[in-house]
């Protein structure tokens, strides 16, 4: 398959003020869109091409790093369009999930405090994430375009702590950034629907 | 105050922060743990370096991104005041001989700390073209100004994710090209940077967005020659600290 980048699921202004129109602009039309570019230039002759992009970013892991960087923020920012929502986050999580985070991560408010002390512990350019490995919920960080897939799990949520995912509205300050995520932004719905896949 | 008093006050500053700097620190460190690590004082104001690096980026810069390592390692030698009272170098060229609890954080911070620190001192208005001894050494160990700027720039564009661009010099004079990730700096492996680019967005995310091939391109704009030729002497000599 060649990589294309969808339009954003929602209109450029609809995550302010926590995410700026200027911010998704920037992200989405210009650094997901190398991430596309470059990886099709990179996927060109390769071993992976025709393989599905879950394929392609498991198999590079370690072996091919400049196809394997692109193709993981491919996959990293197609979900993270989608882990975003207006007016998300709050404290009614859909189905099974609320259950799953009381049992496995200590309840949705320490899930928070641990989801958002990942990504500011996740020192340079990286991601945290949520993700079910063997049945059970975790909490990880990682860096670059590595994500909890290469790791043999299955990533359910993930924000982006690049610095240009937050530099334009709050420069150096990634925690207020990863509070309004998790406060505001976050796609329960999302992220329960690919719970209910794996879970 | 005003930023015309401001750039009198660091234009007078300037000359006796450069001679002081190296003793204050070796005094300060002599010092430790209460507040052994300090922001170092830049010789020029931030809006000295536009229209290539905005005033903004360069305050955010000092005043957040670099104080907060500072800031980190304080509080790391409040226990461990071993990490203040040797000189960096040592330090990062012996990352393994400290505790489990604080070795990632030195390495971040005290990494983070002698980069920018290296940043801030190879940068400034007016400075000038490559000459002398580190124009011959460029001439002879990276192939010449126009091939060093493009490898360096083609370097810095390679590393993915946060990280900078290097070029080190040895103790014999010669020099060598490197990136190393996030706040790595060649003292780890016991080499000594003679000036380098950042290459974190947080460098230059304001004025150039994703465009970082443009940063790096105008950068060299913002090089002072001849603080660069002063540490290439200073490494000669066995007496350049960070
Ligand atoms: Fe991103
Ligand atoms: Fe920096």
């Amino acid at each position: 398959m060649t990589f294309t980048l969808p339009a954003l699921p929602y209109a450029y202004d609809a995550l302010a003020p926590h995410m700026s129109k200027e911010t998704l602009e920037f992200h989405h039309d210009k650094h997901h869109q190398a991430y596309v570019t470059n990886g099709n230039n990179l996927l060109k002759g390769s071993e992976f091409e025709g393989k599905s992009l879950e394929e392609i970013v498991k198999g590079s892991f370690g072996k091919n790093a400049p196809l394997f960087n692109n193709a993981g923020q491919h996959y990293n920012h197609l979900h993270f369009w989608n882990w975003m929502k207006p007016n998300g986050g709050g404290d009614k999580l859909p189905g099974k999930l609320a259950k799953q985070i009381d049992s496995d991560l200590g309840g949705l408010e320490k899930f928070k405090t641990d989801f958002a002390a990942a990504g500011v512990g996740q020192f340079g350019s990286g991601w945290a994430w949520l993700s079910v490995k063997n049945g059970k919920l975790e909490i990880s960080k990682t860096a670059n375009g590595e994500s909890p897939l290469v790791h043999g799990a299955t990533p359910i949520l993930g924000v982006d702590v690049w610095e240009h995912s937050y530099y334009i509205d709050y420069r150096n300050r990634r925690p207020d950034y990863l509070k309004a995520f998790v406060d505001h932004l976050v796609n329960w719905e999302y992220v329960e629907s690919l719970y209910s896949k794996v879970a | 105050m005003s930023s015309l008093s401001r750039r009198r006050l660091f234009t007078a500053a300037a000359g006796v922060a450069v001679a002081a700097a190296a003793p204050r620190m070796v005094f300060a460190q002599a010092m430790a743990p209460a507040g052994a690590f300090k922001l170092p004082a830049l010789a020029y104001p931030y809006n000295a370096l536009e229209p290539h690096i905005d005033a903004k980026t360069m305050e955010i810069h000092n005043t957040r991104h670099h104080q907060a390592f500072v800031t980190n390692l304080n509080n790391f030698a409040k226990d461990n005041p071993q990490i203040a009272e040797k000189p960096i170098a040592d330090v990062l060229a012996n990352l393994s001989a400290l505790p489990d609890t604080i070795r990632t954080g030195v390495r971040n911070s005290m990494g983070g700390h002698a980069n920018h620190t290296m940043f801030w001192e190879i940068m400034g208005p007016n400075g000038g073209k490559a000459g002398g001894e580190v124009l011959a050494a460029i001439d002879r160990d990276l192939g010449g100004m126009e091939k060093m700027t493009n490898d360096f720039n083609a370097a810095g564009g390679r590393v993915f994710g946060s990280g900078w661009v290097f070029v080190n010099v040895a103790k014999d004079g010669k020099l060598s090209m490197e990136t190393r990730p996030n706040q790595d700096n060649p003292m780890m492996d016991g080499k000594l940077a003679l000036f380098g680019n950042d290459v974190w967005e947080h460098a230059y995310y304001l004025n150039y967005q994703n465009r970082r091939p443009d940063y790096l391109k105008a950068w060299w704009n913002t090089v002072n020659w001849t603080k660069i030729s002063e540490r290439y002497a200073a490494a000669k000599a066995g007496k350049l600290a960070v």
